[in-house]
């Protein structure tokens, strides 16, 4: 009997140490979830307050005076609509390779390990990349510099998930076709990509995603422009450029744009990455 | 009678020569194909080694200048040109180490939570939740940190942290005032939150690789939830873990613009976290364009190249570690 109730006691003791741990690890996901809501909660209302329609039709003003984010957003676009344009199909290729053609070669393993940790490498050092080959030689910052900037960052991103999605393709498929008579490149591009083609644009939607808000590669690429240029060869606004100077500046009608933008930048990043997950789940 | 013969084998010839033809050119067409998707896997490689050949390069002056004092010394001097990197160095290590021990605790409790305990319906609107917190871009963290996070820890929370350990001897210089907000500790916080989500979705994940039988056989023999997780889950997964932390660590060694806009870019080294500091990111981010005259730029870049290593070997080691996981979940 008295043996009894000295394990029903320790018996409790262990329950409530493992409620408290329990208890731990439910608030530790109320303190992840918390943070998420007052960082898109202050973004919201203080977003929302610097929003109007000259954002998105005026171009970026001196202190003081009225203006918007135009020239802004058109480079931002363009810079990644050409960086993914450019890093997309090399980022494909190579997750082809990795995938179909050399999938069990040594230097498919080289490779994926290599592009796992491009993966994640600062983007900081993307741009001094980018600026010693590019901006140096040329003596002067460009758009297009940028652009190979971001396409620098896209290429592992697509690689990535190519592969995965690839992979998930059942080999049978693969064996059907080429029983047939259908050469190997026919059988991926015929049948592999068409089975995973839904899981490869979520990929390149995850690298627009990512790329569009990327800052740090820009700064010594792209530089920055006060006013609205389309020349590829020339310094070029773009968002995340103008909301680091426009924030960090003692000017509250800059600072109130650079809300702005900032409230742009997430919606247009949590859409793309939204919008990939559900394709992503949808295949 | 043989004249259609020989309009018959004509005919086989041509079309066997029509046949060797067209897989001559799907031959060629798959070489061509093979050839492509091998110089897009090799370029990934190329970019790797052209990263760290021009960085190297854009080095090189610095490097020759100042040789290894470049790494030990705590000058940064523009005005005589002297530059040493050991601020931003310590600077770097010390936000990522503060940010990993406040992140791994909770992203690791975020990754038992669901998979012991998160009702079956919210475990998927959570994981996305808290991935969701690694998609804002980095200079989202940047303005927030700035507007809203480092002036409401100065007001609220430093005031009452200087105070409480004020009297305690190492403390007391750790958070010795004044409290700016913008500091060490406000960076390494929101990188905190920025890595987060990268400790619970790798964590997640390995938490699923473990066998079901296993933690089944341990809540028979009358584990608690707890038990099960500390003496089953956590050992078998340990590596993985690792795998993740130092994924996680990675991403907080290089992070730039959030740390640019709340660590105040102070040159020299402060014992107090509540004093604004450096790291090599947010120097390199603040200084570069403004740099005029070769070394300087080039000790910049010889910054880069230093956070290039170091990141390059946490992150080999990381996925060193989850590969062997996935090696022994292959089995």
């Amino acid at each position: 009997m008295a043996v009894l109730t000295k394990d029903m006691a320790r018996y409790g003791s262990r329950k409530r140490s493992s409620m408290i741990a329990m208890g731990l690890c439910f608030s530790a996901t109320t303190v992840g979830l918390t943070m998420l809501t007052i960082i898109l909660g202050t973004l919201v209302v203080k977003g929302a307050g610097g929003l109007s329609l000259a954002v998105f039709t005026q171009n970026t003003p001196a202190p003081g005076n009225d203006g918007g984010l135009w020239n802004a957003i058109y480079g931002s676009l363009l810079m990644t609509t050409i960086g993914v344009c450019i890093g997309t199909p090399i980022g494909i290729l190579a997750g082809t390779y990795l995938a179909e053609y050399g999938r069990h070669t040594r230097l498919a393993g080289i490779v994926r390990f290599i592009n796992d940790i491009l993966l994640s490498a600062p983007s900081i050092v993307t741009g001094l990349f980018i600026y010693t080959i590019m901006v140096k030689p040329m003596g002067h910052f460009s758009a297009i510099a940028g652009a190979i900037a971001l396409a620098v960052i896209v290429i592992p991103i697509v690689v990535r998930t190519t592969e995965n999605m690839l992979l998930l393709v059942p080999n049978q498929l693969r064996e059907a076709a080429s029983a047939m008579g259908m050469p190997r490149a026919l059988v991926i591009r015929q049948v592999a990509y068409k089975a995973a083609w839904t899981g490869i644009l979520t990929g390149v939607l995850l690298a627009i995603a990512r790329v569009s808000g990327e800052t740090a590669p820009l700064l010594f690429t792209a530089l920055n422009n006060q006013f609205f240029s389309s020349n590829m060869n020339a310094p070029m606004a773009n968002l995340p450029a103008v909301i680091f100077q426009f924030a960090l500046s003692p000017y509250a009608d800059w600072q109130k744009l650079a809300w702005a933008g900032a409230l742009l930048i997430t919606v247009a990043v949590l859409t793309l990455s939204i919008l990939a997950r559900w394709l992503g789940s949808r295949s | 009678m043989a004249d259609v013969m020989t309009d018959r084998t004509a005919t086989l010839e041509r079309l066997g020569r029509d046949r060797a033809s067209v897989l001559r050119g799907l031959g060629f067409s798959d070489k061509i194909f093979n050839t492509l998707t091998w110089l897009a896997a090799v370029s990934v490689l190329l970019v790797l080694g052209a990263v760290f050949i021009s960085l190297i390069i854009g080095a090189y002056p610095a490097l020759q200048a100042f040789g290894f004092s470049f790494v030990t010394t705590a000058v940064w001097n523009p005005n005589t040109d002297k530059y040493g990197a050991f601020a931003p160095i310590v600077g770097t290590l010390i936000t990522a180490f503060i940010a990993m021990l406040i992140a791994v605790p909770i992203g690791l409790g975020i990754a038992i939570y669901l998979t012991e305990r998160c009702p079956l319906l919210l475990r998927r609107p959570i994981s996305i939740a808290i991935e969701l917190l690694a998609g804002i871009p980095s200079i989202i963290y940047g303005i927030w940190g700035l507007f809203f996070f480092a002036p409401f820890m100065k007001e609220n929370v430093y005031p009452s942290l200087i105070l409480a350990f004020s009297h305690v001897p190492v403390l007391a210089d750790l958070f010795a005032g004044p409290a700016y907000g913008i500091g060490t500790l406000t960076s390494s916080l929101i990188l905190a939150v920025m890595v987060l989500p990268f400790i619970t979705s790798v964590s997640r994940d390995v938490f699923d690789t473990v066998p079901p039988v296993l933690k089944e056989a341990a809540y028979g023999q009358g584990f608690t939830t707890w038990e099960v997780v500390k003496n089953i889950v956590i050992p078998y997964t340990r590596v993985g873990l690792l795998g993740g932390v130092m994924l996680a660590l990675g991403r907080a060694l290089g992070e730039t613009m959030a740390v640019t806009f709340v660590i105040g870019n102070a040159d020299k080294l402060s014992t107090s976290l509540l004093a604004p500091g450096t790291t090599i990111s947010a120097k390199i981010a603040n200084e570069f364009t403004e740099a005029v005259g070769d070394l300087y730029t080039s000790s910049l870049i010889a910054l880069g190249l230093i956070l290039f290593v170091i990141t390059f070997i946490v992150l080999s080691i990381a996925r060193y570690m989850l590969l062997r996981l996935e090696q022994k979940a292959g089995v």
